[in-house]
């Protein structure tokens, strides 16, 4: 999956609703829709999409979409 | 493989109880804003739960549950044999609340009566203990009797856990009949995952003391609470359910030989909406067959499966049903069951108030 594709579904998982000023380099903590909810969310994302376990301490370490993408082509 | 199978044995009559005080979950807005409130609220799907007063403990529900079943199915005590207590909220330390209850209602000293100490899979647990002990002795009846006051354990400061936990009590009755055919159970541990639920502080490994009790703030969120409250890491907890829960229920009802279709009612543990709803979709079940009450009691913990059952199956239970139960969490320790319910006797669900029934 390409990061362009990635940020289009990160942004559906999460509910973000214009992803167009969604880049790699953002940091996702810093998005409107950003809750401690959204854990769920990616948790639930990375699974479905990708058949991932996506750790609670993963995103913590994490802080731009690029790291999150990171974490789900590896 | 903790695989059981037992036979012959089964849940002849069922009661519930629930404190009296409803929490309007929307409404819930002490501590955090009300916009805040609805996002989660919306998000778990507890819209409702109920909150024991300070008079009331799980043993006061299982025991107006308890009086409920004698009461409407005619039961002599002197056959009760055994008794099980299942609940992490217990009345002391010590004794066993259990014992308490055989005496508070009136059975014989010859009775069983032990505690079970485990979280939401403990149902199951405490069934395949009874059905265990029924198979191998010459008891006669056996009560379950499985109580949480959640709303107890929680901080109503820290977001992640305020909105989800309420309280009730189920009583069951289990019995030897031959109508009863086959019965299956897994039940698993995992305690490298033992810090995803916990309250650390007030047993033997950390004291009670002015450090456990101190309220703090606790992430990047600014939730708090103290060490002596639970804690839950969510997302982790998640994680695990979505892998093991499935996989469980697969190998269940392979080593039954049970087909998925003939099963009447699956009944979830009600964690929260989000988790139930992602399981069923995942494992494509059919959500006629999956009754909920996650939106009016909340997540009660280990009474959640038997409340589900006693709320929302009470006149659906006539002739011969399977029902499959699956349970996670605190532990974590996970359990499926595969079980014949024949004709069970359901009673109405009693409140209580003040460590009592309310008269209705």
């Amino acid at each position: 999956m390409e990061i362009k594709e990635f940020i289009d579904k990160f942004a559906e998982a999460i509910e973000v609703e214009d992803a167009s000023a969604l880049t790699p380099e953002t940091n996702f903590r810093d998005l409107e829709e950003w809750s401690s909810l959204s854990v769920m969310l990616l948790i639930a994302f990375y699974d479905e999409e990708f058949e991932k376990e996506l750790t609670q301490d993963q995103i913590k370490a994490s802080s731009t979409i690029q790291d999150l993408y990171n974490l789900a082509i590896a | 493989m903790a695989f059981l199978t037992f036979e012959g044995i089964g849940i002849t009559a069922m009661a519930g109880a629930v404190p009296k005080h409803v929490i309007h979950n929307y409404e819930y807005t002490q501590y955090f804003p009300a916009d805040q409130v609805k996002e989660v609220v919306d998000k778990v799907g507890v819209f409702e739960r109920r909150f024991a007063d300070k008079e009331t403990c799980s043993s006061d529900l299982c025991f107006a549950a308890a009086e409920r079943l004698i009461a409407d199915n005619n039961i002599d005590r002197n056959e009760i044999d055994l008794l099980v207590f299942l609940s992490q909220t217990p009345d002391y330390r010590m004794p066993a609340t259990s014992i308490i209850l055989q005496d508070r209602l009136g059975l014989p000293q010859s009775c069983v009566a032990f505690d079970m100490q485990l979280g939401c899979a403990g149902f199951c647990y405490a069934m395949s203990v009874v059905y265990g002990m029924m198979q191998g002795g010459n008891i006669r009846k056996a009560l379950i009797l499985d109580g949480e006051t959640r709303s107890k354990v929680y901080s109503p400061k820290d977001r992640r856990s305020a909105f989800i936990f309420g309280d009730g009590g189920v009583a069951a009755l289990v019995e030897k009949d031959e109508k009863f055919g086959k019965s299956w159970f897994s039940l698993n541990s995992d305690g490298s995952r033992h810090d995803l639920i916990m309250i650390k502080g007030g047993g033997y490994r950390n004291m009670s003391s002015e450090e456990t009790l101190k309220e703090r703030v606790v992430d990047e969120y600014g939730n708090i609470r103290s060490d002596e409250q639970g804690y839950m890491r969510g997302g982790d907890v998640f994680n695990f359910v979505i892998r093991e829960i499935p996989r469980d229920i697969k190998k269940t009802l392979e080593f039954s030989g049970v087909d998925k279709d003939t099963i009447d009612y699956i009944v979830f543990h009600q964690a929260n909406n989000f988790i139930n709803t992602y399981i069923a979709k995942k494992m494509k079940l059919d959500a006629d067959k999956i009754p909920h009450t996650i939106e009016k009691f909340g997540n009660t913990s280990s009474v959640s499966v038997p409340l589900t059952i006693v709320s929302e199956l009470k006149d659906k239970l006539e002739g011969n049903k399977t029902l499959l139960l699956s349970a996670f969490g605190v532990g974590m320790c996970w359990a499926t069951g595969i079980v014949p319910f024949v004709d069970c006797k359901v009673s109405e669900i009693v409140e209580v108030e003040n460590g009592e029934a309310v008269k209705v």
